[in-house]
């Protein structure tokens, strides 16, 4: 559905978006993911047509975004940041006219007006004045215009950046219902959101691709670099690090006493998973413990660690 | 074309919902109002010589409001939508850039038409109540609201350009109007510099909107006038949607 290739952008002598390359297949979501400045909202607009690249190519629902514009442009409904919209008119007449614009036939008004309304929960603020709504809201009303249409694909860029916490999971719920109908691509710097609705996810950092995986892959990827905690009753703290240090598979040990116990941070060599060990060696030792755990990596740690390891 | 009528269509209900739309109609209507009626005082004390449309389009009262609201109704058309960041969804819609610009440009023109409708109802009511004629010829009508047009034409194009430069309305407003004057009173020059021969004033007759006023008003058509604003209206569309596209693309 989406097919980018060598995508550049640059500003001047800042390079927003350099080189970058992957694609959609039909019904995936797939989370831009990267910190501000990275790139993410550049190669959207570039996707949904309003800017053109330095170099490179895209291509939406087979059409060049660029040499096939307008073509391209009647598949993709496109939400930018922040949403921007008409504060003078009404919701209704709001998405009739953006309905209009993007070519919906005068006898489907009807069914699709109905359809977004209902699908967005805007029904019972189809009078009122865009200017008068709610951030929770307005970010509905984007939504709604972006799928107007019956577009393939969905460009949303930070859906839900700015609503409070009940708003966000009605966006969310709102876009898994939407998967049905659409590949959807969707950026966000919120790491539990990509674990949450997409099926693929692209980390970008200063509009390079980081990573490229499923949530799941790319967490087990790093898993391995992931952490043992150990919180036990130890009678000398340096002592039983120093044990813990001997056994096969343990890498690293931190030890921080806190009252009567202690709790430590193992690091595992590659590739070993030295959590049965540490349990023989505790109930050897007759250590009263309370916790051994191997907290789960999440994307933020996934995140960390790929564009940590470009600074150094 | 259902594309552009859409586009235009909302170009008007965005110039209708400002309340702006609203001042400016009613200090429109009061100014030419008055006018009207320093119009007709003018006729009461010197009857014969000049019509009640002579009399109405040559005075101060007329050009000041004239020239003034242009800026008022375009400074709005480009600079908002940059404003608020629909330019984006606007752009992302399969519309071409052509039809937005000339959707915006015609969204003000009519607009400007619009204030001028109450205007045929002063000759209307000259005609009723004096029972005499308040134009020599039907020419002088034509001739007058052909000016209104051409005048207009060129303006809002000038205005549109300016509001296309920038996000700011207020710069656009005085970038319009800066360049509305200059272009007045640079109309002016042989009034200016009366010892300046006769080739100044062969030279600023063809871009001197009181000159052509002055000849339409009274029935007097020349051709090239109708040129000069036609062809500068163009360029100055041209212009305005070569910056539109500009400016989206360094965006």
């Amino acid at each position: 559905m989406i097919k980018v290739e060598q995508l550049t952008k640059r500003y001047g002598s800042v390079t927003a978006v350099d080189g970058i390359g992957f694609s959609v297949a039909k019904g995936e979501i797939v989370g831009f993911l990267g910190p501000n400045g990275a790139g993410k909202s550049t190669t959207m607009k570039m996707l949904a047509g309003f800017l053109p690249p330095t170099s490179g190519s895209a291509e939406v629902a087979g059409r060049d975004v660029f040499r096939e514009s307008l073509r391209a442009r009647e598949h993709v409904g496109y939400m930018p940041e922040n949403v921007p919209l008409y504060p003078d008119m009404r919701v209704c007449e709001y998405l009739r006219y953006r309905a209009a614009l993007k070519g919906v036939p005068g006898r489907r008004m009807r069914e699709r007006m109905q359809d977004v309304l209902e699908l967005c929960g805007l029904g019972d603020v189809g009078r009122t004045i865009i200017g008068h709504l709610s951030k929770g809201y307005r970010q509905r009303v984007g939504l709604a215009d972006a799928m107007i249409h019956e577009p393939d694909i969905l460009i949303l860029d930070e859906p839900t950046i700015g609503l409070d916490p009940n708003q966000i999971r009605q966006v969310r719920d709102l876009i898994r219902n939407l998967r049905r109908h659409h590949t959807i691509l969707l950026s966000t710097h919120i790491l539990p959101e990509v674990e949450m609705l997409c099926s693929r996810v692209i980390i970008i950092n200063r509009g390079r691709i980081e990573a490229m995986d499923t949530p799941q892959n790319l967490r087990e990827r790093i898993g391995a670099a992931g952490h043992i905690v150990l919180d036990a009753k130890v009678p000398g703290a340096k002592a039983a690090a120093a044990g813990l240090r001997a056994l096969a598979g343990v890498a690293t040990v931190t030890a921080r006493t806190d009252g009567g116990r202690t709790v430590f941070t193992i690091h595992a060599a590659a590739g070993a998973d030295p959590r049965e060990d540490i349990f023989r060696h505790a109930a050897q030792e007759k250590w009263p413990v309370r916790e051994l755990s191997r907290p789960a990596v999440s994307l933020e740690q996934v995140f960390a660690s790929v564009t940590h390891a470009e600074e150094h | 074309m259902r594309r552009f009528r859409t586009l235009l269509g909302r170009e008007l209900g965005a110039a209708f919902h400002q309340p702006l739309a609203y001042v400016v109609l009613f200090f429109f209507l009061l100014i030419t109002g008055f006018n009207f009626h320093a119009g007709v005082s003018l006729l009461n004390r010197a009857a014969g010589g000049t019509t009640m449309v002579e009399a109405f389009f040559n005075t101060v009262y007329f050009w000041f409001p004239f020239l003034l609201v242009f800026p008022l109704i375009t400074m709005r058309v480009f600079a908002e939508e940059a404003k608020l960041g629909t330019i984006e969804t606007l752009m992302t819609a399969p519309v071409r850039d052509g039809q937005v610009v000339f959707a915006k440009y015609f969204g003000a023109l009519v607009f400007y038409l619009i204030l001028w409708l109450p205007s045929l109802l002063y000759f209307v009511v000259f005609q009723l109540v004096t029972d005499r004629s308040a134009a020599g010829a039907v020419g002088s009508y034509l001739g007058a609201y052909a000016m209104i047009v051409l005048l207009g034409m060129l303006y809002t194009a000038l205005g549109c350009l300016a509001s296309a430069l920038t996000d700011n309305q207020i710069v656009a407003a005085v970038m319009a109007f800066a360049a509305i004057l200059g272009l007045f009173f640079l109309g002016m020059l042989a009034l200016v510099m009366p010892s300046a021969g006769p080739l100044v004033r062969e030279i600023t007759y063809y871009f001197s909107p009181v000159q052509h006023m002055m000849d339409f008003s009274r029935g007097i058509f020349d051709s090239r006038p109708v040129v000069f604003y036609v062809s500068s209206t163009a360029l100055a569309v041209f212009a305005t949607f070569h910056v539109f596209q500009y400016r989206r693309w360094k965006s």
